[in-house]
């Protein structure tokens, strides 16, 4: 009876390990696309994590589920089962096995964090390590030859664009042309600097086919960098709790060759600056409208931001 | 506002009261150390829901700030009225803080001061240590939760600067007063339902708890270590890059003493003579569903993952299946369980199944979709949401249903059983257990005499009796009244 108990524990944790490594392979088709080089470190991770949490998972419902179904008590039987009280040595591996399980956890986020080189807000001297930036195309990935973006990386300059968020638009000002936007166009395969600045409350820049996210908070101007590696339409929104109007708090990212990108900025600076579509005014005001108000107060939206370039319409990314 | 009243008026009151009728028949007291304190810190409870409910009703609705109330959104006063949802709103969070203060210091002196002659602390049942361990955040977290509120308070009332920022002030410090309760908290309510597990697992599977020291002594580690994780509620909101690792190394080490916990519990029914009573099912059910979250708890304690999934769907999966799947769960665990002590009755079994099987699928059929929105991006909070994610939200919708559906049964049988249901006699499981020695339902002053308690809780198997002869019958030779 041991004996079968241990057997068929051994062949199930095999069989689970195999299921484990196969779940953690599904996990990448859980996100949007990859269009960041730190969103290819995230999915590693997340692949890492998903496996290891799936063999922890049915590593206990698998002994519960077998518990239940060859140690049930027989109808009539009112008897014990055995005294054991605990079993020192089980309870120290048990206690060995996740502080190593958290250490290497800890390990692996803590080297992709160096990798993603987020700089830590507020700190406000930053020194360029290129370096940090290189483990993040150690391996290949499909849309481009590495080592094309490796010396574009090194070569190029930083992109700086100063993001301003409020209740409830996204303004972005390229001080290269001064040239201001309510659509975020980046180049693709560029290290991209955002100064980031709220004019009210709380917001948050959140892109997540960029698998990236910054609080932004008044009377601070926050640096973030990341690197596009994807060209497409992406979509921002806003993740911190904002006020009534925060869910159409959107825009558009628009990731495209560095040629396309800099023809826009020139373009761009030519035209003068006209009111751009603002979803959140629009709703506001047609509630205000309507002859009975639903609903409790609200703030009322900022007027329209006057850009350079504001497209007239909502924004037409994948809502990923 | 769902946030708050779920909280303060649904999980907390209905653990503190289980608390309050349990501690004191386990440890073989008469009654709460402060009886008088006891009351005072009850019916402040009527209040706070009182102030919750009526912030629905002045100028302006409710408070809309979300339950964390982050400035500066919750100092935007629109009406510009000093009566306002979210004055309401925070002057029930602080006379609640005080009130759970009161009630914890009541908690932690009965526990020291009048536990039985004989009950030494590894004689004391594991669920009056996860108790403790609880009311010990309380009195460490709360002050600060409440010292926040009223500085919020007094930034909204009279205009001073803690948190405004267009008058010099901080947001960030709010997160940190905020969260270092908010995030002890979790724990608050989740270290009894701990204990719950500890009590119950034992009696159905007639086998002594695993490792009942390691579990009892664990739970007290996870009170100093959830003292020291709050910033991991604050990944993406300007912390440091210091800061961040710190944080998530201590967030992941909570993952160790919980993890012996669930080791423990696996091993007690492991081997045992199993009975798959109402009680036990959701016990279990609540252990799966709670390894689930604390997966999803480490993804999220890693920096570079949660600066994805934070302020994402997949934040509200990981904690409805705390809050819900775990939490819930074991607090259902502990009604059945304790049912026939608490009305001298037995509980209808078939009922009590129903019951868990549409609970179980319906936590699942809600939570799990949750998760994927996240993934995909979806940010909580939001009143409308894109196309995309219309199956994961359908999916979660139905699931909700099935939970409302599902508590029918558990009324009709509560209210059925407890007027019809066949007496139960004092101890129907033939658990060990001093609140097992009184009758059931106890009488006013739990005990007629004092026992004294000679030997360790979980005695299955080895027929020591647990309390010395002169008092009540010792339980291993009680009859059985069910099966
Ligand atoms: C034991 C019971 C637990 C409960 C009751 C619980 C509850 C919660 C709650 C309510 C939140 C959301 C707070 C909010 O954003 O409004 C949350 C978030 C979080 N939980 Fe848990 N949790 C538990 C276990 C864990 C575990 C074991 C871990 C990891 C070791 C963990 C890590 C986290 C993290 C990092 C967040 C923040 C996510 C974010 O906002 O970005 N939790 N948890
Ligand atoms: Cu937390």
């Amino acid at each position: 009876m041991k004996l079968r108990a241990i057997v068929t524990l051994a062949v199930l944790a095999v069989l689970l390990g195999f299921f484990s490594l196969w779940v953690a392979q599904q996990s990448y088709s859980w996100m949007p696309p990859e269009a960041a080089a730190e969103a290819k470190l995230f999915d590693d991770l997340f692949s890492i994590f998903v496996g290891l949490g799936t063999f922890v998972l049915l590593g206990v419902t698998i002994p519960i589920l077998y518990s239940l179904l060859f140690h049930r008590a027989g109808k009539y039987d009112s008897s014990d089962g055995p005294p054991i009280e605990g079993n020192t040595t089980l309870e120290v591996i048990w206690t060995i096995v996740p502080i190593l399980l958290v250490l290497g956890l800890s390990t692996a986020s803590y080297r992709t964090y160096q990798k993603m080189a987020i700089r830590g807000p507020m700190e406000l001297v930053h020194l360029h390590m290129p370096q940090m930036v290189e483990p993040a195309y150690a391996e290949p990935f499909d849309d481009s030859p590495q080592r094309e973006i490796r010396t574009a990386l090194e070569t190029a300059p930083i992109e700086e664009i100063d993001v301003t968020a409020k209740q409830w638009a996204w303004v972005f000002h390229y001080p290269d042309g001064d040239v201001t936007s309510t659509e975020l166009h980046l180049p693709v395969d560029r290290r991209i600097r955002l100064s980031l600045r709220s004019e009210d409350v709380l917001h948050g820049f959140y892109v997540p086919a960029f698998r990236l996210k910054q609080d932004i908070v008044p009377n601070h101007t926050i640096d973030f960098e990341f690197t596009p590696i994807r060209t497409g339409t992406y979509r921002l929104r806003d993740s911190m709790f904002s006020g009534t109007y925060f869910a159409a708090n959107q825009a558009d990212v628009v990731v495209q060759p560095v040629e396309d990108y800099r023809q826009w900025l020139a373009d761009a600076a030519t035209q003068p600056p006209t009111p751009a579509y603002n979803r959140a005014a629009e709703e506001y005001d047609r509630l205000s409208e309507q002859a009975v108000v639903r609903g409790w107060k609200s703030v009322s939206p900022a007027p329209a931001p006057m850009v350079n370039y504001a497209p007239k319409q909502k924004p037409s990314s994948p809502p990923a | 506002m769902h946030g708050s009243i779920m909280l303060f008026l649904w999980t907390f009151p209905v653990l503190v009261g289980l608390g309050n009728y349990l501690v004191p028949l386990m440890i073989g007291a008469r009654d709460m150390a402060f009886p008088r304190l006891n009351a005072v810190s009850f019916w402040m409870i009527p209040i706070v829901g009182i102030l919750m409910i009526a912030s629905f009703f002045v100028p302006g609705g409710p408070s809309q700030s979300g339950w964390w109330a982050y400035p500066p959104v919750s100092l935007q006063n629109p009406t510009g009225n000093l009566i306002n949802g979210q004055f309401l709103w925070l002057l029930a969070v602080a006379i609640s803080g005080v009130s759970s203060i009161m009630g914890a210091v009541n908690f932690v002196t009965t526990i020291f001061r009048m536990r039985a002659p004989g009950m030494t602390w590894f004689r004391t049942p594991a669920f009056v240590w996860s108790v403790l361990a609880a009311q010990l955040i309380q009195l460490y977290g709360l002050p600060a939760l409440t010292a926040g509120a009223v500085m919020l308070l007094l930034d909204l009332t009279v205009g001073t600067s803690f948190f405004a920022p267009e008058r010099g002030g901080n947001p960030i410090l709010y997160q940190h007063f905020f969260w270092f309760y908010s995030h002890p908290a979790v724990y608050v309510m989740v270290l009894p339902v701990f204990g719950i597990f500890s009590e119950v697992l034992p009696v159905h599977a007639r086998k002594p708890l695993f490792g009942y020291r390691v579990i009892a002594v664990s739970s007290v580690l996870i009170t100093g270590i959830s003292a020291l994780v709050w910033v991991h509620h604050m990944f993406a909101s300007a912390t440091p890059g210091w800061m961040r690792m710190l944080f998530m190394v201590t967030t992941m080490l909570v993952g160790v003493p919980t993890g012996i916990k669930v080791f423990g519990w696996v091993a007690t029914i492991w081997g045992g003579k199993i009975r798959l009573t109402t009680p036990m099912l959701f016990a279990l059910g609540a252990i799966v569903n709670f390894v689930f979250a604390g997966v999803t708890g480490i993804m999220l304690g890693s920096v570079p993952l949660d600066i994805h999934v934070n302020n994402t769907y997949f934040v509200v999966g990981h904690f409805h299946y705390v809050i819900y799947g775990t939490i819930v769960l074991g607090i259902y665990a502990g009604l059945y369980h304790w049912f026939p002590k608490i009305t001298g009755r037995l509980y209808y079994e078939g009922l009590g199944k129903l019951h868990f099987v549409l609970t179980f699928l319906g936590t699942a059929l809600c939570f799990v979709p949750m998760h994927a929105a996240g993934l995909m991006g979806m940010p909580r909070r939001v009143a409308s949401y894109d196309p995309e994610f219309a199956l994961w939200n359908v999916m979660a919708s139905l699931g909700g249903f099935l939970l409302g559906m599902s508590t029918l049964p558990f009324i009709l049988n509560v209210v059925s059983s407890w007027i019809l249901g066949e007496k139960s006699g004092d101890n129907p499981w033939r658990a060990i257990g001093l609140e097992w020695l009184t009758s059931s339902p106890p009488p006013v002053e739990n005990f007629e005499e004092i026992p004294t308690v000679i030997s360790p809780p979980y005695g299955y198997g080895s027929n020591e009796p647990l309390v010395a002869a002169h008092a009540t019958a010792s339980p291993t030779n009680s009859e059985s009244l069910i099966e």
